[in-house]
Order: C-alpha cells, then sequence, then structure tokens
C-alpha cells in the first residue's frame, strides 16, 4: 500500500547565528541514505523561517542543531510558533552542544529528543525511523 | 466520512473530508495546500477526490518551467524570479524536483536554501518534491501539484527539474514557458544540447554571467537558438531581461492559442 511505503520527509536545519554545520550535514545524509526526504534549509534559519518551511513541505518531523548556546529559547520558539499554527503533531527533535541539564526542561518543553557530540548516526536513524506515523 | 490516517492530528480533525480539504485549499489556507500535495505524492483516494472538485473552476496560472544542467544557477534563478513576479504583484509558488536515489529510496532536497528569503512572505509557496523513481526530470505528481497551486490562488508557477543532462524533458510537456539554465563553458555539450534542451527550451540563459567564458558561450548559443540571454543570479543582473523574454514567450503560446498545458 502507497501510505506505508512513502518516504517520511524531515526537515533538518541550523536555527539561529550558528555557523557549525558539520554535525547538521552528517545527519541530513544518514537520513537520506536511510531512505528518507530530507528538507536542509542551510544556515541562519529564524525559528519562523523553520516552522513556514515545515508547513509548506508538510514535514513529519523537525531535526534542529544548535551548537551557539541558544537552544533553551530557539528550541522553545519553535515549539511555540508550531503550536500557534495547529502544527504541534510535527515531531521536534536536535542535537548539537546541549548541557545536560538543560535536557530534562527542553523535553517538559516538548522536544523529543536531543542527541549530543559523538552519538552515532545509526542511533539517531532509528529514533527517526521508529516515530510514530501521526498521517 | 474519510479519514486521513490511523491516528487523528490536528488537521486530520479539522479536514475530514475531501471536500472540506478542497475548501480550504480554495481560501489558500497553505496547510491544506500542503497536506493536499502529500495525499496526491502517495496516491492516497481523498487525494483525488479533493484535486476532481477544485479543478472544475481552477484559475489558469502562468506556468514556467526552469531546466538545466545540474548546478548551473537554476534555483538561484528561480529565487530572483521569485522576487520580481511579487514585486509585480503576482502570488507565487514553486515546485522544486530533486532526485531520489534509486540505491536508498532517500533524497537531499536542497534546492530551496537558495531561495530561504521568501519563507516568510505569505505570497509565496514552496514545495520541494522528490522523483520517487519516476523519470524525466520531474516527480510524477508535478502536474497534479500545478493544479492544487492553481486552485489556491497562486498565478504565477515555477517548475524548477532535477539537473538535466539529456532526455529529461518532460518538462516541456507541463509548462508552457520552459527556460534552460546552463553555465559557462559548455564547450562540446552545446552538441548534444541540440536534441535536448535548445529543442525544448523557448529561453536560454547563460548564468553565472560573472564568469569570464560567459561571452563566449552566450555567442556558442546563439547560433543554435533565437533567444539567449546573459544572466548573473548572484546579483540579479539580466533578470529583466529574463522576464521579458518569458513574457513573450507567453505572448506566443497564447497566440497560438494552445491549452495552457498539457492535462495532469
Ligand atoms: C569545528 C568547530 C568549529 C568550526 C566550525 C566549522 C563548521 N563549518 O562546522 C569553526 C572553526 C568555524 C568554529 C567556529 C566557532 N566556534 Co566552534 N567548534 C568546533 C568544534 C571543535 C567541533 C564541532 C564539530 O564540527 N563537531 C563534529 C560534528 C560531527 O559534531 P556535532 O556538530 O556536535 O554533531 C553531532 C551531535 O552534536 C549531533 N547533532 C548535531 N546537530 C544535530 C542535529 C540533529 C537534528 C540531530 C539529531 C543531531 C545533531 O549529531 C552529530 C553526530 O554525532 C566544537 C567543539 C566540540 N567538541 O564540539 C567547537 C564549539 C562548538 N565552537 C564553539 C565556539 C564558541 C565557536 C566560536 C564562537 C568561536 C569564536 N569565538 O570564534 C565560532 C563561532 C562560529 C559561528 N559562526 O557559529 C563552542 C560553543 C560553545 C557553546 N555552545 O557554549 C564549542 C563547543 C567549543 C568550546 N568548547 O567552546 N567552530
Ligand atoms: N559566480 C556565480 N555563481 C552563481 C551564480 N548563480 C548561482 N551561482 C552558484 O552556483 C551554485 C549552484 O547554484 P544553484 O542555484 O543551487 O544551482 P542549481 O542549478 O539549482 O543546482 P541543482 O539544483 O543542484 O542542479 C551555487 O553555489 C550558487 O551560489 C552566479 O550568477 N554567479
Ligand atoms: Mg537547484
Amino acid at each position: 500500500m502507497t501510505v506505508a511505503t512513502a518516504p517520511l520527509r524531515i526537515l533538518i536545519g541550523k536555527v539561529g547565528l550558528d555557523g557549525h554545520d558539520r554535525g547538521v550535514k552528517l545527519i541530513a545524509r544518514a537520513l537520506r541514505d536511510a531512505g528518507m526526504e530530507v528538507i536542509y534549509t542551510g544556515l541562519h534559519q529564524s525559528p519562523e523561517q523553520i516552522v513556514n518551511t515545515a508547513i509548506q513541505e508538510d514535514v513529519d518531523a523537525i531535526g534542529l542543531s544548535v551548537l551557539s548556546g541558544a537552544h533553551n529559547t530557539l528550541f522553545r520558539r519553535v515549539l511555540e510558533l508550531l503550536r500557534a499554527q495547529g502544527a504541534d503533531d510535527i515531531v521536534v527533535f536536535g542535537g548539537g552542544i546541549i548541557p545536560n541539564e538543560d535536557v530534562p526542561a527542553l523535553k517538559g518543553a516538548g522536544v523529543k529528543a536531543l542527541f549530543g557530540p559523538g552519538t552515532p548516526l545509526d542511533d539517531i536513524v532509528r529514533f527517526v525511523k521508529e516515530l510514530p506515523r501521526s498521517r | 466520512m474519510t479519514r486521513f490516517g490511523i491516528h487523528l492530528n490536528k488537521l486530520d480533525k479539522q479536514v475530514d473530508s475531501a471536500s472540506t480539504l478542497a475548501e480550504l485549499v480554495k481560501q489558500g489556507q497553505v496547510r491544506a495546500v500542503a497536506r493536499l500535495i502529500t495525499l496526491l505524492e502517495r496516491g492516497e483516494q481523498e487525494g483525488h477526490d479533493a484535486l476532481r472538485l477544485l479543478e472544475v473552476d481552477a484559475p489558469r496560472a502562468a506556468i514556467i518551467g526552469v531546466t538545466g544542467y545540474p548546478g548551473a544557477g537554476k534555483s538561484t534563478v528561480v529565487d530572483q524570479l521569485v522576487a520580481a513576479y511579487r514585486r509585480l504583484g503576482h502570488k507565487v509558488g514553486v515546485l522544486a524536483v530533486d532526485m531520489t536515489s534509486p540505491l536508498t529510496g532517500g533524497a537531499l532536497l536542497g534546492d530551496r536554501i537558495r531561495m530561504q528569503r521568501h519563507t516568510l512572505d505569505q505570497g509565496v509557496y514552496i514545495r520541494s518534491l522528490a522523483t520517487r523513481g519516476h523519470h524525466g526530470g520531474l516527480a510524477a505528481v508535478t502536474g497534479e501539484a500545478v493544479s492544487v497551486l492553481e486552485a489556491a490562488g497562486y498565478d504565477v508557477i515555477f517548475i524548477e527539474t532535477v539537473g538535466v543532462g539529456q532526455g529529461e524533458l518532460d518538462i516541456a510537456t507541463v509548462a508552457p514557458a520552459v527556460v534552460a539554465i546552463v553555465a559557462p563553458g559548455l564547450g562540446d555539450e552545446v552538441q548534444a544540447m541540440k536534441a535536448g534542451l535548445l529543442e525544448v527550451a523557448h529561453v536560454i540563459v547563460v548564468n553565472k554571467g560573472d564568469h569570464p567564458e560567459a561571452d563566449r558561450t552566450l555567442r556558442e548559443l546563439k547560433e543554435w537558438h533565437r533567444s539567449v540571454l546573459k544572466v548573473t543570479a548572484m546579483t540579479g543582473q539580466g533578470i529583466p531581461e529574463l522576464i521579458a523574454a518569458i513574457a513573450e514567450q507567453q505572448r506566443l503560446h497564447d497566440l497560438e492559442g494552445a491549452p495552457t498545458r498539457a492535462a495532469p
């Protein structure tokens, strides 16, 4: 059946003034190689751009990469904008340099998972593949 | 009453039948537009039902195909054209097609990176499509997606094909105005283009006009095609002339009285 075999569509992006893009490109490639359709936004996106892109592209999930230290505000803003647009069925996850002490609060705010430096790519691919198919 | 999935998400609660979905698309609601394209991409019945409801009174848009070699600057040219048509007051849709890997079924959809400045503009809708095994340089859903955008009120619609070599020329059947983008320094490729891009394209753009070989490539191509222009998409130089050339093609096409495009 077509529905079951349709590839997952995942937005992978960099938010804010953060030029570290090695990790995010690795993730984008790994997800593509795992059979997903990856929409890569490039650097320096605002939370508003991320959310509008996600809606236009009808993605299943948004993966954000933040190594700038601004993760607390950026992830929360993205979640807030998704809610405001009635699009909070889109899963938000991410990675980068995110201190352990910030993780529980971000998860509490609605970030599904966070992956730090050294995470095997397979773990990330498995997490995305196992996301509940909401549509 | 039809449901889109086992789990209901917010939009599904809102949109529980093809006719509601069609209605929201006609109102120009972006989420509904995006979802309908997804349903059509998956070949779901609800999508086809909604599409049928839309086509009854779909308005006609100007459809502009942008094709050409990989990396020649197709997306950057589209970005500039979107800005220009917005200034003219049009509502602009973009369908940007990239290749699905035949090995993994995955795709990296990167065309819109060059167009992200339009993401916050309510008058612009950009959708990346993967070929999903379809040959010819487009996604199988492209024609249907055009109809959805037309119904949602987008009156100028760009279709960026995958980076083509030869033979991927489906764009000619979907768009009455086809622009082919090449980069300077073609060399022997001009020969190959004669039975391909040069045949289907109405306008040839030598992009990267800042490149030292641009003028030579321009001269070479002018021997083979009546409408060849030099553009520097990076700076926007030559874009007004490109818009005039597209308008001329649209005028010729209308004079011929041909249908705007083949049925999707
Ligand atoms: C390489 C590097 C750079 C390069 C970046 C090159 C590039 N194009 O990416 C350069 C030299 C340009 C650079 C500059 C700067 N850097 Co720097 N940089 C690093 C360094 C050494 C490695 C980062 C890296 O590439 N790692 C390899 C990749 C593969 O790992 P990763 O990005 O972490 O990704 C993995 C995971 O995090 C996760 N992941 C990442 N993103 C995502 C996204 C998703 C969706 C998922 C699921 C997972 C995921 O998966 C990946 C694979 O496991 C780190 C230190 C470190 N050890 O991390 C500092 C570091 C990130 N930089 C830092 C700083 C401060 C800077 C500068 C501000 C320095 C300065 N004063 O000029 C500038 C800012 C540049 C800018 N414009 O943003 C700090 C950040 C501090 C903070 N956040 O609190 C760090 C942590 C160094 C430190 N200890 O102080 N930097
Ligand atoms: N020097 C120069 N570079 C340009 C110009 N226009 C585009 N480029 C660069 O050419 C590269 C490819 O541009 P894109 O617009 O992505 O090309 P494309 O044809 O859409 O590429 P694919 O979709 O991958 O086939 C980018 O690095 C652009 O910045 C130009 O006018 N001059
Ligand atoms: Mg492109």
